[in-house]
């Protein structure tokens, strides 16, 4: 057969994407088990970072089935309501009107029976999605700690976000100044935010990626300014 | 097995006809994953193994690929095998994998495994076309890794992420250089090593 004539060519291709075709499906079907398992352990032990609990890929399962309660979600008048919040969509919630979200929330457990409350973020960085978790004690406003992770930001630059001397920043820091919700703001070294919200140094050479993850603390935790407050009062 | 001839086929791109240096190929790769050392390395790891596996592929086919599709052919062959790379380090490295993250996908763009489908593996067999793919992998990594390197201990004082340079200097004045993280300084970096190699191989001066 003539191999530089059409007829050769187009019979070649088709041959050649079909095949690939089939090997391709078939390292995706058959490596996807292991991958969503991955995926799901690495999430436990992201949740579990943001309570300073520090796990690794082989005991993240265990420790997380310890600590972590996540059969709540947040009710839209912001009350704890029974529903499964580890496969929730945080984003996809968030799109939805207000009445009917429900948003997912992680209790931990700690040995001396005192809750923290896990909130999901999600945002965006300099180069795709940022997101991470950020831990508030009972009193709904002081911030136990915090954990962010990114997909593809700038190593050494905005990358630094998943470090621990920008997360060990938050611990402390409040989300109510006066009663009123102040998200905590991320500023360059040396500025304050003019509102008298607590504030956080950002990353130097990272301003988008900072800029992103302190619009992720004010657009995802505000949904949940209800329940904090209400877990705000209980405490007086 | 290893003749003198395929001794100098995976020898030669370590130093007098290597792919970054002499024949400046792959370099935007060089300026984006040099940052650090660890996805340096990961890096060069990946780019041997789908450069080697390529050139095997393509060697085997050279007889069948019609002529004026053979660009594609070989576009189809290398993101396949990235893909499949990517896949498996998801499945069984999830930790490499997230620290690459879109790196691994940016293989398929390296010049470097074009270049050697098209001059190599297009007119060899395949033992001597997988030799040529280890031999030009391996000396892209090196150049990634020496980057990498200076690049890390300057802009980071750490290596591989281990602190290296003691506090005791930073209390004393010493800053991190932090231009050597953005991506010019790669650049510049790999003009000294140019720079160092064509010094001491004369016969590469033009």
């Amino acid at each position: 057969m003539n191999k530089q004539g059409n007829t050769y060519t187009l019979i070649y291709t088709s041959v050649m994407v079909i095949v690939v075709a089939f090997i391709l499906a078939f390292a995706a079907i058959g490596l996807k088990p292991a991958q969503e398992k991955n995926i799901a352990i690495d999430k436990m032990s992201q949740i579990l970072s943001s309570v300073n609990i520090v796990s690794t890929p082989e005991n993240a399962q265990e420790l997380y089935g310890k600590y972590i309660d996540d059969s709540y979600v947040i009710a839209p008048n912001g009350q704890l309501t029974q529903g499964e919040s580890f496969h929730l969509d945080l984003a996809a919630q968030l799109k939805q009107p207000e009445a009917q979200r429900s948003l997912p929330i992680f209790i931990y457990t700690d040995e001396k029976e005192s809750h923290k409350y896990i909130i999901p973020l999600s945002g965006s960085g300099l180069w795709g999605p940022i997101w991470g978790y950020i831990s508030v004690d009972d009193d709904g406003n002081t911030v136990y700690g915090a954990y962010f992770a990114h997909q593809g930001e700038t190593p050494g630059l905005g990358a630094e976000i998943d470090k621990p001397p920008f997360q060990k920043q938050f611990q402390g820091k409040h989300f109510f100044i006066n009663g009123k919700f102040t998200p905590i703001t991320v500023e360059k070294a040396g500025q304050k935010p003019q509102n008298g919200a607590d504030y956080v140094d950002a990353v130097s050479g990272g301003t988008i990626t900072s800029k992103g993850v302190q619009t992720m603390l004010q657009t995802c935790v505000k949904p949940y300014a209800k329940f904090l407050e209400s877990l705000n009062s209980n405490q007086i | 097995m290893l003749s003198k001839k395929n001794k100098e086929i995976l020898l030669g791109p370590l130093s007098k006809n290597n792919p970054v240096i002499v024949q400046i190929l792959g370099i935007c790769s060089a300026l984006a994953v040099t940052a650090k050392l660890e996805p340096a390395l990961v890096m060069a790891v990946s780019v041997t193994a789908v450069v080697a596996f390529a050139n095997v592929i393509i060697s085997l086919l050279r007889n069948t690929i019609p002529n004026s599709i053979r660009i594609i052919v070989q576009l189809v062959v290398v993101a396949a095998l990235v893909i499949i790379v990517d896949q498996i380090l998801k499945a069984y490295m999830y930790q490499v994998s997230k620290q690459l993250s879109v790196f691994v996908g940016l293989i398929i763009t390296n010049c470097i495994l074009m270049g050697r489908l098209e001059a190599f593996a297009l007119s060899h067999k395949p033992w001597e076309s997988f030799l040529d793919g280890i031999g030009n992998g391996v000396g892209y990594g090196i150049i990634l890794v020496i980057v990498a390197f200076f690049r890390e201990l300057l802009g980071s004082g750490t290596l591989f992420g281990y602190q290296v340079i003691p506090q005791q200097m930073y209390d004393w004045g010493y800053q991190n250089n932090g231009l050597m993280i953005l991506p010019p300084m790669a650049l510049i970096t790999v003009a000294c090593i140019i720079w160092v190699h064509r010094s001491r191989n004369k016969d590469l001066q033009q």
